[in-house]
């Protein structure tokens, strides 16, 4: 058997370990793609997910390596929030994924890692999510009394504000974002054939594309 | 005399301080000399890469991973090199890999270098810094001989690196790694058994094994709290399982040991850097897939294909299958790791960095309680922060 069949099979016995520990209901969906286990997890229950996936001998998860927001704008729920965690002991990675939208606040995984702190605290800044019971939420990269949460989609990329020292009045001012020239967003998903699958052999030209995704404007 | 109440007062540390490591604005609670409670205020440095990548094609995204921990650039490109190599199914020529490890292992002396002589001065120790500096010039001159650039090398991408080495170029790399150890016994003879050193460093800022769990420490500062854990050894890529190195692990946990760890990193990184150049194969350095990594100057000059080929990389980029991969490395920070996920476009629909020095930065306040001031300042430089990837 090769490694990755090893891997795999592993990652498969994982999965069928929580999902049958847990409660019904609490795990959505489990998928294993690339090498990689996502389980999908109710947002109620996600603090008794990490802590099943912390204490239990043959998960011991001991480290929350990240917590990372995802905007959907299209979707309801719109956010999802992606936790992903190392066992050191077993040398596997799991991931874990809660839907949510800016009403429901996800409850907060400090208590049972306290390095959850700031990854929550980023989402929060970031997307505004909000997580119930975490003692400590307010924003941690963005500027001091900055408003709305910039990693949305519907964000910007310039921002809505633009920052300078004024030597008139001697302090820091800030004023609407006025931009000399109009960002360039070029649209490459024309009806036209482009890069759309990829071919290994470049020599041979592969009739076999699907059709491109029809252009947006 | 009545006895007068005696109030915790609060400091500002930084963002302007020599003893911050960048733009750290920490506030203080101070009882005397002793630090109460320590809330860093980070973000002073955020440039929002996280968006401006999600707006960029993916060949884009590479010079912003430089940009993120300036001390040590070639192990973040490492970083999100994989995490597309592996949405995109392909694999490296081996020449390419070596070429990866050599300069990951550059990155890993050019960033130790700087941390260990940094936090040296931090206690009070000159002497390092500059001894120290005067070999990471030439390691960057290394790089830019690579490359093109002394720091920002955009070398690797997806498929491979940008361009392969010059000749006698991984002669002088070897040359210049038999004089490495002596410095390393230089700055040893200096520091470690040094009567002051050990009194600003032992026993300061202990965290024992748990703790580092619990706050998600990785790399040096995890081996320095007993763990041997390394995903160079533990999880390999790019080839790392072939070669013969050592994983140094600590004891105690405290700032001592966080600095002998990466003492003795080094001399094993150089031991790889040897190791890299002895068995560098022979072949291509980038994938020959021209949907991928461009095709050569020559190449363009004599086949419409190449130009067309070319041309389309760098305006469109190349499309990526939709899904989603957290990948990581060892970087000499402790593990930075990419969560990519693709929706089949040319640009990632959403790339969070994960950045080591985030989570170290976070156990300040756990790290620092009860202790002084001055040992406040020895705790930041001993867990080896850099603004670039903590506000990103």
């Amino acid at each position: 058997m090769t490694d990755k069949s090893l891997q795999h099979e592993k990652l498969e016995d994982l999965g069928a370990l929580v999902l049958n520990s847990l409660e019904d209901g609490i795990v959505k969906a489990k998928a294993i793609r690339l090498g990689e286990l996502t389980l999908e997890v109710e947002s109620e229950s996600i603090v008794v997910v990490l802590k099943f996936l912390r204490d239990d001998q043959n998960c011991r998860f001991k480290q929350l390596i990240d917590i990372c927001g995802i905007d959907f704008p299209d979707e309801d729920p719109r956010f999802e929030v992606v936790y992903n965690l190392l066992s050191l002991v077993h040398n596997t990675r799991i991931r874990l994924k809660v839907r949510t939208n800016s009403d429901n606040p996800v409850p907060s995984a400090t208590s049972v890692f306290s390095s959850a702190s700031w990854w929550e605290r980023e989402v929060w800044d970031m997307f505004g999510v909000t997580f119930s019971n975490h003692p400590d939420l307010r924003r941690l990269l963005t500027d001091y009394g900055f408003e709305g949460h910039p990693l949305r989609k519907d964000f910007p990329l310039t921002g809505h504000v633009e920052l300078r020292y004024d030597q008139k009045t001697s302090r820091v001012s800030y004023e609407p974002v006025q931009l000399q020239q109009e960002y360039r967003n070029f649209d490459f998903l024309s009806p036209w054939e482009g890069m759309t699958g990829l071919i290994s052999d470049t020599t041979q030209n592969d009739g076999s594309k699907e059709p491109a995704k029809k252009s947006k404007s | 005399m009545a006895e007068s109440k005696i109030k915790n007062f609060n400091l500002n540390f930084g963002p302007q301080h020599p003893a911050a490591h960048g733009v750290l604005r920490l506030v203080l609670e101070m009882d005397g000399e002793v630090v109460e409670r320590a809330d860093p205020h980070i973000g002073l440095l955020h440039r929002g890469t996280e968006k401006l990548i999600e707006n960029k094609s993916y060949l884009q995204a590479v010079p912003y991973f430089d940009r993120l921990d300036y001390s040590s650039p070639q192990n973040q490109e490492h970083a999100f090199a994989l995490a597309v190599e592996k949405l995109l199914d392909i694999v490296p020529p081996p020449r390419a890999k070596s070429i990866r490890i050599l300069y990951a292992e550059i990155g890993r002396l050019l960033n130790h270098l700087m941390n260990i002589c940094a936090f040296a001065m931090d206690v009070g120790a000159m002497t390092p810094m500059l001894w120290g500096f005067e070999h990471r010039e030439i390691l960057m001159e290394f790089c830019e001989r690579a490359s093109g650039a002394r720091m920002h090398m955009s070398y690797f991408r997806p498929g491979g690196v940008s361009i392969d080495l010059p000749e006698d170029l991984t002669d002088d790399i070897y040359n210049w790694s038999e004089t490495f150890d002596p410095l390393c016994d230089d700055i040893e003879n200096l520091l470690t058994e040094n009567r002051i050193f050990k009194q600003r460093t032992v026993d300061i800022g202990t965290v024992s094994a748990e703790q580092a769990f619990d706050w998600c420490f990785t790399g040096c500062n995890l081996r320095a709290s007993g763990i041997a854990w390394d995903l160079r050894k533990a999880q390999p890529y790019d080839g790392y399982e072939n070669f013969d190195f050592q994983v140094p692990v600590g004891k105690n946990g405290d700032c001592y040991d966080r600095y002998l760890v990466r003492t003795l990193e080094m001399r094993e990184s150089n031991k790889i850097i040897k190791q890299a150049i002895n068995n560098m194969p022979e072949g291509p350095i980038k994938t020959v897939n021209h949907k991928i990594s461009p095709p050569s100057r020559s190449d363009m000059k004599n086949s419409m294909e190449a130009l067309i080929h070319h041309f389309k990389l760098y305006t469109e980029g190349f499309h990526v299958p939709a899904g989603e991969t957290y990948t990581a490395v060892e970087a000499p920070k402790g593990e930075f790791g990419v969560y990519l996920v693709s929706d089949g476009t040319n640009k990632p629909y959403r790339c969070k960095i994960r950045a080591p020095g985030f989570a170290h930065l976070q156990a300040t306040e756990m790290m620092s309680k009860g202790h002084m001031l001055a040992d406040l300042v020895a705790n930041v430089g001993s867990i080896d922060i850099v603004f670039g990837e903590i506000d990103r």
